[in-house]
């Protein structure tokens, strides 16, 4: 039997504004409990909320960056429901009127080939608290720093297939969210949240199964791995004569699967209504033509640029626009070392992604600057150093912010480009191996490595690797 | 419009309010004479009648983006119930 | 009275500015007055003696100074349901028994840089949900003139203040008819302004959408200066109205002749008691004798303002009260077992019955499957009593109308029957819906209790509104009229 996936994402993406989204607190991240919780954001009696002009800056900003309409109003309504974090006993959130609706987002499909993901509607809300469990004995602790942040609840149509096609969709929002600096994509400190509504049906079935929601995953890889499970669940408890009941999951990330919430919650019933301190927000024109001034240019974007006017191909011009800071490094190393891109890609998704991983660094904090990177592409380029020399180089760069040349001419680094001097060494290593010269000239290919080994070994690593390749081929004869 | 003993049990549970089994009957019998009033509503034809959610029709203001509230816990704190260590305490809601 | 003080804010005023008495003087005449009365009357559910004193000398000093206005000095009652920092404010309610705000609300911080003393906090109904006082958790305020009858509600401690001369002005909240109602049933004269006129911050929430601030006192020309001195724009309140600021008494002269009246025809129908019908036809035969033109109109939709008033407060209420849960501020229940016992207990112990009842109601009205057929279709008959107002007012320049269909009933006599208590607001609620301005002032006695009459005045026109009302009390003496029992000291 044949089956296939229906996945939707709600991605809650934390809005970086510096005050809440109906009141005055600040929205730093980690302040001591309950120090960011002014009086509005506790819901005490007689306080009222007035809408952030920021939060509503970014929504705008995000409908235009996937093609979405603006509403030009937009209404704010109440979702009723008791919990300790939500201190009104109601979430300010926008329920029939959303800010922005009917957008997309074209991500890599399952054939390589583009897909695109319908956004429904992409909405401003207010978060909740957060509740500690294991701190006080019997008691549960509530801190209201986060309660009143805002937030833009994005939500997509069923449109992703399988649980690759979903993070490749949350890694394209995270992406452009950082981009347009509507938020700072922590995920960790929950920044941007998904929950993701899973269903399967049989293969060409035109009727959607039935879905849960799995609550609150807070990494790609829980994304993943929470669907890739939840898939599997469904798919078994429809072939052993269950059926799937539509309910909330939690992704347990221990024991790597997905478990009911059922019985923890009541039966929702939100008495959802337009909230009347609040008047209807409206967005003009103006407001929408101002910020389509301050829209950097878009991921999509800069990668067909990339992909045109360096000659990259796609995989590295999708890896040099993930971010934002990424593609403005590679053009800036670029512009000081003009005339091989592809090498500057190369180094910048294979050295400099390396060392900031092993480093656990993200890449704003990458200690090595873009025209020391260009000075050391130069010193390549100039053969003044091998390849595996200026990974070298760069290591020690990393560690002492000394410049190319400076580390160069310290460790005495100086690559043997003389050609005759090259053919000496391979004369020499020839002479001494006449088994491998035979074998080689029989056909085994591979014994090639052994010589070059032998003449690095010999020119103590200083031989250039391309001259050294040639002379080798010429006098082996083959 | 009678409102039955489940129905005010289950809406005062939506309500969060505790209802004695001694009142149920008597919050039925008073919810079905409001709701019977209310239903005099009903002599007037609605359709097609923009819903009016505020007296003035005004649109929302905004406020700069910029943090104007200070850390007041300690006055915040000072009539809640129950606090330690700056967190509000109610009983473990999750096991 | 035998004191020698005057009794209204504007005689006051003028008294202080004269030097005839200190603002010392004339709190510590009130604070004795307080002190003598309000056992029997209740109005106040905290008073402030110290804080008064002290709002006293420093208005004193400030006019020694050069630096009073026209209201500094002058004692007010304040309505317990506006928060004031560092003064308990309970909203009649158990759950706020207490609730020490940290802030004050907009409306009152003006009145006190204006100079204002607040004598102390004034008895209401609990959360404002009642048209008799008698949901107080603090027991019902009474009524000066018939101390076994209701004073009204849900602003009845700010009336009964005024009218037993326990204050010579208050605060009060209207939201169907929370400052007139009471103010007809104690002969005082009140004003709900136009929504958003005075701001709601710190104004504790019971329909957001009906709710607004204004002032009580003895006469028209006292709430004008009281309007001016709370009302104006706040940036903190989303649905305050950025409005020039106005002088509310410049129209408080102004000839009568050419102006058109509005009787609508549907609120004197039977549910008027006929007495109450006499006394408005007198008011008419005033006008008439001031040069203005009566007429009949027709408000068509205005039977329907009371169950779309109760749905769309009560929705409004089921969510603004859904705060009051026992961890942040307020009541908390003793040893709650777990969560949903904390919620559920404090709750049931904090709130009175009406408060449940309008929970419950506003709760039904808004859960799934319920919401067209209740909140949808009330916010639409709310649209329609608008439009019935706005054509009105193609008509007329204000509508005078009853503003209650009774006298002060007697305390416990529908305290059995909500919807009987519910029809008390037959003649409020639509303004609060329309959102519009309208004033009670006293027009007669019947059996020995006032009896006001409404004014109703088109958007923003709280000042031409107040200058109708001004004229009539200076062509009668209803509202000069005292209580024995105010006599008594």
């Amino acid at each position: 039997m044949q089956w296939e996936a229906v996945i939707g994402l709600e991605i809650h993406v934390q809005l970086a504004t510096s005050s809440k989204m109906f009141s005055g607190a600040a929205t730093a991240y980690g302040a001591a409990p309950n120090t960011q919780a002014c009086d509005i954001d506790l819901g005490l009696p007689g306080v009222l909320p007035v809408i952030n002009r920021r939060a509503v800056e970014m929504a705008v900003l995000l409908g235009l960056a996937i093609g979405a309409q603006i509403a030009p109003v937009s209404i704010f309504a109440r979702k009723n429901y008791f919990y300790p974090d939500l201190p009104k006993g109601y979430q300010i959130s926008q329920y029939e009127a959303p800010i922005v609706r009917h957008g997309t987002l074209e991500i890599a499909g399952a054939d390589g080939e583009p897909k695109t993901i319908r956004i429904l509607r992409a909405h401003l809300e207010e978060d909740a608290g957060k509740s500690v469990h294991d701190a006080f004995p019997g008691n549960s602790a509530i801190d209201l720093n986060r309660a009143g942040t805002p937030l833009l609840e994005v939500v997509t149509e069923p449109d992703m297939a399988s649980a690759a096609e979903a993070v490749a969709y949350m890694r394209g929002l995270h992406t452009l969210v950082r981009y347009l600096g509507i938020c700072d994509g922590n995920m960790q400190e929950g920044s941007f949240r998904c929950d993701a509504n899973v269903s399967v049906r049989r293969a060409g079935d035109p009727k959607l199964g039935t879905r849960a929601e799995i609550k609150n995953l807070n990494s790609f890889r829980y994304v993943e791995r929470a669907i890739e499970f939840e898939i599997e669940r469904q798919i078994d408890v429809i072939e052993s004569g269950g059926k799937v009941v539509q309910e909330t999951r939690l992704y347990d990330s221990v024991k790597d699967e997905t478990r009911s919430m059922r019985g923890k919650e009541d039966a929702h019933d939100y008495r959802y209504f337009p909230d009347p301190d609040l008047l209807p927000l409206t967005v003009t024109q103006a407001d929408i033509d101002a910020a389509r001034e301050r829209l950097p240019e878009l991921p999509a974007a800069k990668k067909s640029r990339f992909l045109s006017q360096y000659g990259l191909n796609e995989q590295d011009a999708l890896a040099l626009v993930q971010e934002r800071e990424v593609a403005a490094y590679f053009e800036q190393v670029e512009s000081i070392a003009p005339g091989d891109p592809k090498q500057i890609a190369n180094w910048i998704t294979g050295e400099v992604f390396g060392a900031l991983n092993r480093a656990g660094l993200a890449f704003a904090q990458l200690p090595v600057p873009s025209a020391g990177l260009a000075a050391l592409l130069g010193r390549i380029r100039d053969k003044t150093i091998s390849g595996s020399m200026a990974k070298q180089v760069f290591e020690e760069m990393w560690e002492t912010g000394d410049t190319p040349d400076a580390i160069i001419e310290r460790r005495g680094f100086k690559q043997l480009t003389d050609d005759g001097a090259i053919a000496a060494l391979v004369d020499e290593v020839i002479a001494a191996s006449p088994e491998q010269v035979e074998q080689y000239r029989s056909g085994k290919d591979k014994v090639f490595g052994y010589f070059v080994g032998q003449v690095m070994k010999k020119s103590k690593g200083q031989a250039n690797p391309q001259q050294l390749n040639e002379i080798l081929k010429a006098k082996l004869g083959r | 419009m009678a409102i039955g003993a489940d129905q005010v049990t289950a809406i005062a549970r939506l309500a969060r309010l505790h209802i004695d089994a001694s009142e149920v009957a008597g919050y039925g019998a008073q919810l079905s004479r409001i709701l019977d009033l209310v239903a005099e509503m009903d002599r007037v034809d609605t359709d097609g009648v923009e819903p009016l959610a505020h007296p003035l029709e005004v649109v929302a203001r905004l406020r700069p983006d910029v943090v104007t509230e200070p850390d007041r816990r300690g006055v915040l704190q000072q009539g809640a119930p129950a606090v330690e260590d700056g967190y509000y305490l109610v009983p473990k809601f999750i096991e | 009275m035998a004191s020698g003080f005057p009794s209204t804010v504007a005689a006051l005023a003028a008294g202080l500015e004269r030097g005839d008495f200190s603002s010392v003087e004339l709190t510590e005449h009130y604070l004795a007055r307080i002190r003598a009365l309000n056992p029997e009357l209740n109005c106040y559910i905290t008073v402030c003696e110290d804080g008064a004193r002290a709002q006293a000398r420093a208005a004193d000093e400030r006019r020694a100074m050069g630096e009073a206005g026209v209201l500094t000095g002058i004692p007010y009652a304040n309505k317990d349901i506006f928060c004031t920092a560092g003064v308990r404010t309970s909203c009649g309610s158990r759950m706020l028994d207490n609730f020490v705000p940290p802030y004050t609300a907009t409306a009152v911080e003006r009145l006190h840089e204006a100079g204002m003393v607040m004598l102390g906090k004034a008895n209401m109904d609990e959360f404002a949900m009642g048209s008799s006082n008698e949901t107080s958790f603090y027991g019902p305020a009474r009524n000066p003139w018939r101390p076994d009858c209701v004073p009204g509600g849900s602003s009845g401690g700010s009336a009964a203040a005024v009218a037993a001369r326990l204050a010579p002005a208050a605060t009060g909240t209207d939201t169907g008819g929370s400052i007139r109602q009471p103010a007809s049933f104690c002969g005082v004269s009140g004003l709900k302004p136009t929504y958003g006129r005075v701001s709601r911050w710190g104004m504790i929430a019971f329909a957001s959408s009906l709710d607004q601030g204004g002032p009580m006192a003895l006469t028209a020309e006292d709430l004008a200066l009281l309007l001016g001195a709370m009302s104006g724009f706040d940036s903190r309140d989303s649905t305050s109205v950025d409005c020039v600021p106005e002088d509310f008494s410049r129209l408080l002269g102004a000839p009568l002749a050419g102006l058109k009246l509005g009787l609508p025809k549907e609120f004197l129908d039977g549910r008027l008691a006929p007495e109450l019908g006499a006394t408005l036809e007198e008011a008419r035969r005033v006008y008439e004798s001031l040069g203005a033109e009566c007429r009949e109109i027709s408000l068509p939709n205005s039977g329907l303002a009371i169950p779309a008033y109760y749905i769309v407060a009560s929705a409004e209420c089921s969510s603004n009260l859904s705060r009051y849960d026992g961890v942040r501020f307020g009541h908390r229940c003793d040893q709650p077992a777990d969560l949903l016992d904390l919620y559920t207990r404090s709750r049931a112990e904090g709130f009175g019955a009406e408060v449940k009842r309008r929970i419950l109601v506003g709760t039904y009205a808004l859960s799934a499957g319920y919401y067209e057929a209740y909140y949808g279709k009330a916010q639409k008959l709310r649209r329609l009593i608008q439009r019935d107002f706005q054509a009105a007012f193609g008509e007329v320049d204000a509508i005078l109308g009853p503003t209650s269909p009774s006298v002060a009933f007697g305390l416990g006599q529908k305290t059995d029957d909500p919807v009987s208590m519910y029809l008390a607001d037959i003649y409020t609620t639509a303004v609060n819906l329309a959102g519009l301005p309208g004033l009670s002032i006293p027009a007669g006695f019947v059996d020995g209790l006032p009896v006001g009459m409404q004014l109703i005045g088109n958007y923003f026109d709280e000042a031409r509104l107040l200058g109708i009302a001004h004229r009539f009390q200076q062509a009668t003496d209803w509202h000069r009229r005292v209580p024995a029992l105010a006599d008594k000291v």
